[in-house]
């Protein structure tokens, strides 16, 4: 009960800061908020519940609706006929573009008091809030970023091949023709359509960069999309496969991840939920197991952002719905909960002294970028364009990766028609 | 009846009493399988309708009655992943019927040599049927791949230069699903051939000894024939199978390398439920149905036939 009593003398600290209005809160009627979510694994779990925590000690009720299922496709389906039933939970896991979706359909209330309150606006950077904000109004809240374009080593590979840490994709290739020299598999991967364009966007972010990152995967300018940039960056990415293994096909991620813990291949480009694998294997960062920003793509960050959208309540569950938004963003939650998952939280501000080298490079980036312009959001993980829109160039990308003859005009080709299709 | 009743009323209690258990008992069949066909009306025959009325609107991620006629369907036949879903079906659907049937007859036809222990070698061969197509997907996804299974073993003996990609190569994964399919469901074919074996009437097989035909003529000639209905039955049943198959692609390849081993169910399931295309899916539902009902009317149609005419 250990980790228990932390968080609760830390619940003390946020109840002195915001007391009036809490206890306020608390003192009327134990209200009740209904979270869907599908952070069920382990550390995840643990990361959900300190927030069940939190609000319980402002003395509202929570409602676990954990739908366990990795990318919460059956959570959706869930929710989706709790929405059509007209008995939505008070807040669901939803994230992207799909915020927008639900917004559209009328279904989710605003906190903007609440926002404004804790000044969000000054709070999150303007790339982050946009996602979270429709038809101007806030209607869903960060609960962390994570970091897409990261390259992952194991260092004692990368000496028995006798490279450095590759930063740019010719020195990748480079790397990897060592690696492979050296008897090790350059490049771990799992073909899957997701970590093909997990691997795709960050090989376009770094052969086209941000701006036509931003034209091609977020905005679907078809210009963009079926430009010479864009036939340079998939015959790139093509090319990757030569530093690929034969096996991959269907592999997932964590079995990639755990072919560079054991040594068999040198890298692997995926986003950093591929630390809490090397954390569990009780590996340090930056000694036993390096990280980068993917190669080339150091001045930008293609973020993925887990957030809580609000459906619309009535009443004292909205006030707890409202609590329960304000207590998201608090240090106390933002901390706990990333140190658990291996992102990063979602407001720059914070201290990071707790976190290991790779999530305080990860947010450093994160600060610099957001005002630079290089944050960007993921295309592969659903942030940037709609779940159709989505898949359909994951078809593409997964297609052109998979095959053997398709030239990369015809896959770009392809992925105009994708992006027509959509409209 | 009203009048017996008041001309005789012991006589026409009795009567009453025994018409109306008479009733009780002409209806009762009907009461009681009256929930179970409303049941089935509401979530069989409701639920194709209402996927084929969302099958004409512009439903996306949740259901809406904004018609748009049969532009989903139009959207469907120009989908490319489609056609290779289809043309997979085709292809995986037609190998796995033959090869199940060829290998079901020939393994029922050596085990109805009355062989010793043929308990045992049915067992055997019927047990892969009671794993659930999952287990049967991960278990060839295991010794498919080619570094973990049989290639890697066959190289470990020497034979370098051995290779069995399949399920790495766009072109060949299609067959891996045959593999698996056919290693799950020869020995349940067998089983359906060998109870029709055993129903062939044995002096017709001593009829066509007199007569001097080869052994191998009088399978050709006298016993395969009469496992027609047998042969029906399987076809029947396999091509149901085959059509509906999901797990065993979610299990063996994942509808991959890229999406080359894709089939129109896992199609469905993709665009309707993670993709927020319910449109699009209900098309490709509805246009799956259609395949099963090409299949099931010409077999009830001749069943029915058949039933007239004995």
């Amino acid at each position: 009960m250990y980790p228990f009593n932390i968080s609760f003398s830390k619940t003390a600290l946020v109840l002195a800061t915001t007391a009036a209005a809490s206890m306020a809160y608390a003192s009327a009627q134990a209200a009740e908020v209904e979270v869907l979510h599908w952070w069920t694994s382990g550390g995840e779990a643990r990361a959900a519940n300190v927030l069940k925590e939190l609000m319980e000690a402002e003395g509202y009720g929570w409602e676990d609706f954990a739908v366990a299922g990795g990318g919460g496709e059956t959570a959706m389906t869930v929710l989706k006929s709790r929405a059509m039933s007209g008995n939505p939970p008070s807040a669901a896991q939803i994230k992207g573009p799909e915020i927008q979706e639900w917004g559209e359909l009328g279904l989710l209330g605003e906190l903007d008091e609440v926002a404004e309150a804790e000044g969000w606006d000054a709070l999150l950077p303007t790339t982050v809030a946009d996602v979270m904000r429709h038809n101007g109004s806030y209607v869903a809240v960060p609960v962390n970023v994570h970091r897409v374009n990261w390259l992952w080593a194991n260092p004692e590979v990368l000496a028995a091949a006798g490279v450095e840490m590759p930063t740019t994709l010719d020195e990748l290739f480079v790397a990897g023709e060592a690696i492979r020299e050296a008897g090790y598999i350059p490049l771990a991967h799992g073909g899957q359509a997701w970590q093909d364009a997990t691997v795709f966007e960050s090989v376009l972010l770094a052969s086209g960069g941000t701006e036509f990152y931003q034209r091609a995967l977020v905005e679907l300018d078809e210009e963009a999309l079926g430009s010479a940039q864009m036939i340079e960056a998939l015959e790139t990415f093509k090319r990757l496969r030569e530093l690929m293994d034969d096996d991959m096909s269907g592999r997932d991620w964590n079995i990639a991840t755990s072919m560079v813990i054991n040594g068999d291949a040198g890298m692997q480009l995926m986003g950093d939920w591929a630390k809490g694998e090397f954390t569990a294997a009780e590996l340090t960062a930056g000694e036993e197991y390096l990280c980068a920003a993917a190669p080339g793509t150091q001045d930008a960050f293609t973020f993925n952002i887990d957030s809580l959208a609000m459906f619309r309540v009535e009443g004292v569950e909205r006030e707890a719905q409202q609590a329960l938004a304000r207590l998201v963003l608090e240090p106390t939650f933002q901390e706990a909960f990333n140190l658990a998952k291996g992102s990063i939280p979602a407001r720059p501000d914070l201290d990071m002294s707790e976190f290991d080298t790779c999530a305080q490079q990860s947010l450093e980036d994160f600060q610099r970028t957001a005002e630079e312009g290089g944050l960007v959001p993921s295309m592969a993980h659903g942030m940037a364009v709609r779940a159709d829109v989505q898949g359909a160039i994951f078809d593409v990308v997964t297609n052109y990766f998979n095959s053997r003859d398709m030239p990369a005009e015809e896959a770009a080709r392809r992925m105009v028609n994708a992006a027509q299709a959509a409209l | 009846m009203s009048l017996s009743r008041s001309v005789a009323p012991l006589a026409a209690g009795a009567a009453s009493r025994r018409s109306h258990s008479g009733r009780l008992q002409a209806w009762l069949p009907k009461l009681v399988l009256a929930p179970s066909i409303a049941i089935s009306l509401l979530f069989v025959y409701g639920f194709m309708l209402w996927t084929f009325i969302l099958s004409l609107t512009n439903s996306r991620m949740l259901p809406s009655y904004e018609f748009v006629g049969f532009a989903q369907y139009a959207r469907l036949m120009a989908n490319d992943r489609w056609w290779v879903a289809s043309t997979n079906l085709v292809v995986f659907g037609g190998l796995f019927v033959a090869i199940c049937l060829a290998l079901g007859l020939l393994l029922a036809i050596l085990l109805d040599q009355r062989i010793r222990q043929e308990g045992a070698l049915r067992t055997i061969y019927l047990y892969p049927m009671a794993l659930s197509f999952i287990v049967t997907g991960v278990v060839w996804k295991w010794l498919l791949n080619p570094g973990l299974g049989i290639q890697a073993m066959v190289r470990s003996w020497g034979f370098e230069n051995f290779r069995f990609d399949w399920l790495v190569n766009p072109d060949t994964a299609v067959y891996t699903l045959v593999i698996a399919a056919v290693w799950q469901a020869s020995g349940f074919v067998m089983a359906l051939f060998l109870a029709g074996l055993r129903g062939i009437d044995d002096s017709i097989l001593k009829a066509a000894q007199l007569d001097g035909a080869s052994l191998p003529r009088i399978y050709w000639r006298v016993v395969i024939p009469c496992l027609r209905p047998v042969v029906f039955s399987a076809v029947m049943i396999l091509s149901h199978i085959a059509i509906k198959s999901f797990d065993l692609v979610v299990a063996l390849t994942g509808g991959g390398p890229g999406y080359a081993s894709d089939l129109p169910a896992t199609f469905m399931y993709a665009h309707a439920f993670t993709r927020a295309q319910i449109g699009l899916g209900s098309a490709s539902a509805m246009l799956m149905l259609g395949g099963v009902l090409a299949i099931l009317i010409p077999y009830l149609y001749s069943e029915l036939r058949n039933r007239r005419h004995g």
